[in-house]
């Protein structure tokens, strides 16, 4: 149990976020959003805003700076006349104050050539077509033996059609950069990024520099959830600003501005058919998923790949279909494509449970399999059963009645329900330093991110393990692109990637310690590409079971989570405190994901209504009762040097399904369109 | 329309910390941006600029508020604590121990407002000041996990850590009874 290292900062205000660095001579842009969801900016007039006294430079098309826009349609900020959905950053001001520069942003008057914007996602849309892969690299169909036939023969079989909303990933620390040009041509970044070493290379193909002339610092960072994970316009915006005024510039997309502009998890509609025999044993499963992506960038969210991880059935297909509309670019949201297509999956299996009359633990355990169903691979280490067991026992599910709507304490009516848990588990190539001073203490430098996950304490831990030293005599420096090359805090896979290089650079050193350090110190490094990219084949990934009990207020359908717990299987934990923060915190905005939120598109003129924290409802204090997380002992020789799994996104994946099916279990009423709202599910009661 | 938009500043006096200062702000400035942009105090941070999120609450002459909420000019002579106010010297307070011991945050930005939140609630309820959930408000309240997640919604924390802060508020609570005791 290890407190993180960055408490003390964190909890006195001295720990430093992007906006935040004191800058000489600093000036501020407030940036002006498209107001037509597609079309062409015909003007630009600036003339009031330029009156306005302390108005540094007003920014579009008209002016801006020519970048480059092939690593990312959404970082070619002003460069084309074109208006590609509403709420698209078509103008900024820098101004010398925040006052000033909103102020004249708001002065800034864009004429447009409108046409109506094309944006509500429809399973009958004629511009669907099927992705090349999904994201990351995966394919967009898969499919064994012969599913619909199957599925036809079947003697149970459950269709059904799910849908999940948009959702919005709304970290507390808005996307934010503060740019400083240097006279030699050098670009200096306090950015709020998951990876500062692709915001690094990014920026500098967008201004035509050579990556060791960007420098991006983000040694503290306010959530992220992906939408950080690449940088948003706000740091082109930011430099853009900076170099047109030759002053440091400063720019936090205000939390309105964030919905339209930082990314989002595509809504989804997901088909589902399971085809079982009637004690509960799969023959078919077909997952068909539809969503959106925008016509600025693809973005293939892969909401049917767990799907093709979790159970066993001879039969079965997946396939992802995709409409590019008028609408903001969706982008990575905590676990995308695991976190709806697990909601839906286990939401039909609890639907599959009812129907045979299989308790759903019991389900699951029947259809776990030791081979990965679709790569025919060996699982790593595979132990769902064990957390679904744990899971029960410490819930006391045992003896539960599985008769929908029976139970009633008052006003309201109880029920419980149970979902499983995955997420894969990723490795990616990177390099670390590590470096023995003369005084008997070490340094170990990587460009990894801690954007609250411990990623800061968990790699200390693993270099003094690995130094067989005192965690107080190693410190481990994160956050800066000047460090060696780290790959994003994505995918889970931050610990797993940046802890392999540290413990390889740190072997390395020890190596080379033959008692005295020199006085210049003793330094190693590592780079792992070889050992990532020769691991052996085996499916890798982590899983858990969630449990929910909800009570229902059966005059107003208002839900409270009375209680939820989480069993995972992620191989060694490093961290026990900080890991289960990570678990509890992921089934926290499973709450959100199950209960309120939703973005809600403006049909007539594009871009999300709700805009704000007021509107966008996540949870609250109040929202989040009795919630833990607990492991099981897991040993897997097959992951890495830690023998450890990524634990950041697993906690949220089933988590809504587990409430979904709790409030079933309670009211007898399946809703099957997220998320549950009292107005979804009165009308039932 | 061109005069409307020129801007006006006034002279003020905030006491910040226990620190007077003595500035000249734009009157369109919220407390919250002259604290960090002006006075450098950077602790109180900026989540929504709209009241919603609580991630600048400050303790204004001794009583929560949303900084972002507050136009500076309006609070001429006020007295002001924020984070960085929190502790005596080097000393946490009891409410900052708890929220380390007890894992009371990730990512760290929601983190100031819940201490400020956390520390104005505690006077709040010493004081007798009954929540929406109180029971019966003409009796002293309790101050019990439905309490403290009641009085604690006003900040929001997207990590998810609310168990670990309605964990840290009890365990800060009773050791401030403690230290008065």
């Amino acid at each position: 149990m290890t407190e993180r290292l960055e408490s003390r900062e964190k909890v006195t205000g001295a720990a430093r976020y992007a906006f935040e660095y004191p800058v000489e001579n600093v000036a501020y842009a407030a940036a002006v959003q498209a107001s037509v969801g597609r079309g062409e900016v015909l003007s630009v007039d600036i003339e009031a805003a330029q009156r306005l006294p302390g108005v540094l430079a007003v920014l579009s098309h008209e002016n801006a700076p020519r970048v480059d826009s092939e690593p990312d349609g959404e970082l070619a900020l002003f460069q084309s006349r074109t208006v590609s959905y509403r709420g698209q950053f078509v103008a900024a001001v820098i101004g010398e104050t925040l006052e000033t520069a909103r102020e004249a942003a708001r002065l800034v008057r864009v004429e447009y050539a409108a046409e109506d914007p094309d944006v509500r996602l429809r399973t009958d849309h004629p511009g669907l077509y099927k992705p090349d892969k999904v994201n990351p690299v995966f394919p967009a169909d898969t499919e064994l033996g012969e599913p619909e036939a199957a599925f036809t023969d079947s003697a149970v079989r459950v269709d059904v059609t799910y849908t999940t909303p948009a959702e919005h990933n709304n970290p507390m620390e808005p996307h934010t950069t503060l740019a400083l040009w240097d006279k030699d041509g050098s670009l200096l970044l306090y950015d709020s990024t998951q990876g500062a070493s692709s915001v690094q290379s990014t920026i500098a193909k967008v201004f035509g520099l050579d990556p060791t002339q960007v420098r991006v610092i983000a040694p503290h960072v306010g959530g992220g959830f992906g939408s950080k994970g690449s940088p948003r316009p706000n740091v082109v915006l930011a430099a853009m600003g900076a170099r047109v005024t030759g002053r440091p510039v400063k720019f936090a997309v205000p939390r309105q501005q964030m919905f339209a502009t930082t990314g989002y998890r595509t809504p989804t509609v997901q088909r589902f058919r399971l085809g079982a025999d009637p004690d509960g044993r799969l023959n078919a499963i077909l997952h068909d998923v539809f969503e959106q992506t925008s016509t600025v960038r693809e973005f293939a969210e892969q909401t049917a790949t767990p799907t093709r991880t979790m159970y066993q059935a001879p039969n079965r297909r997946t396939s992802h279909r995709l409409v590019a509309l008028d609408v903001p670019t969706p982008s990575w949201m905590r676990a995308p494509g695991e976190t709806p297509g697990m909601y839906a999956l286990e939401s039909v299996m609890d639907e599959l449970a009812v129907v045979t009359g299989v308790d759903p633990v019991e389900l699951r355990v029947r259809n776990d399999t030791d081979r990965e169903p679709e790569s025919g691979l060996p699982f790593s280490s595979r132990n769902l059963v064990a957390c679904l067991q744990e899971g029960a026992d410490r819930f006391g599910w045992a003896g539960r009645d599985p008769a929908p709507g029976v139970r009633r304490e008052g006003r309201r009516l109880v029920g419980t329900g149970v979902a499983a848990s995955t997420y894969p588990a990723y490795m990616q190539p990177g390099r670390a330093i590590a470096r023995a001073e003369p005084d008997g203490t070490f340094t170990v430098r990587i460009a990894a991110a801690d954007i609250g996950t411990g990623a800061r304490t968990a790699l200390t831990l693993i270099a003094a393990e690995t130094l067989k030293e005192d965690i107080d005599r190693v410190t481990v420096e994160i956050g800066d692109s000047a460090f060696p090359r780290a790959s994003v805090a994505g995918g889970s896979s931050g610990t797993a990637s940046w802890g392999t290089a540290v413990v390889r650079a740190c072997e390395s050193l020890r190596g080379r310690l033959n008692g005295e350090v020199p006085p210049e110190g003793l330094e190693a490094s590592a780079d792992t590409s070889a050992e990532v990219k020769n691991r052996d084949e085996y499916a890798r990934h982590a899983f858990g079971a969630q449990f929910a009990e909800v009570e229902v207020d059966a005059d107003t359908a208002e839900i409270c989570v009375r209680r939820m717990l989480g069993v995972f299987a992620v191989g060694r934990v490093l961290n026990p405190m900080t890991a289960r923060s990570q678990f509890i915190g992921g089934m926290t905005m499973g709450i959100g994901m199950a209960l309120m939120e939703e973005s809600v598109m403006d049909g007539e003129f594009g871009d999300y209504l709700n805009r704000d924290l007021a509107q966008y409802h996540v949870p609250s204090c109040a929202d989040v009762r009795d919630v833990d997380a607990f492991w099981v002992e897991e040993s897997d020789p097959h992951l890495n040097p830690m023998g450890s799994k990524g634990i950041g996104e697993i906690g949220i994946v089933g988590a809504a399904a587990a409430v979904g099916n709790a409030v079933h279990h309670a009211t007898g009423v399946r809703v099957r369109d997220l998320p549950i709202t009292p107005a979804r599910l009165l009308p039932h009661l | 329309m061109d005069s409307e938009a020129t801007p006006v500043h006034a002279d003020l006096t905030l006491v910040v910390n226990g620190r007077e200062h003595r500035l000249n702000v734009d009157t369109r400035a919220s407390l919250l941006d002259v604290l960090r942009e002006d006075i450098g105090l950077t602790g109180s941070k900026k989540g929504c600029d709209h009241g919603q999120c609580g991630a600048c609450t400050v303790l204004i002459e001794g009583r929560r508020a949303n900084a972002c909420l507050a136009l500076a000019v309006a609070h001429d002579g006020a007295e002001v604590v924020t984070v960085e106010g929190l502790a005596d010297g080097e000393r946490l307070s009891p409410v900052q121990e708890a929220f380390i011991e007890n894992d009371a945050f990730q990512c760290g930005y929601c983190t100031p407002g819940q201490l400020c939140s956390a520390t104005g609630m505690l006077d709040e309820v010493d004081q007798g000041w009954p929540s929406a959930v109180t029971a019966d408000v003409s009796t002293e309240p309790v101050l019990d996990d439905d309490e403290i997640r009641e009085r604690m919604s006003g900040n929001l924390c997207r990590c998810g850590a609310y168990v670990g802060i309605v964990a840290a508020v009890r365990a800060g609570a009773r050791s401030r009874e403690a230290a008065e005791a």
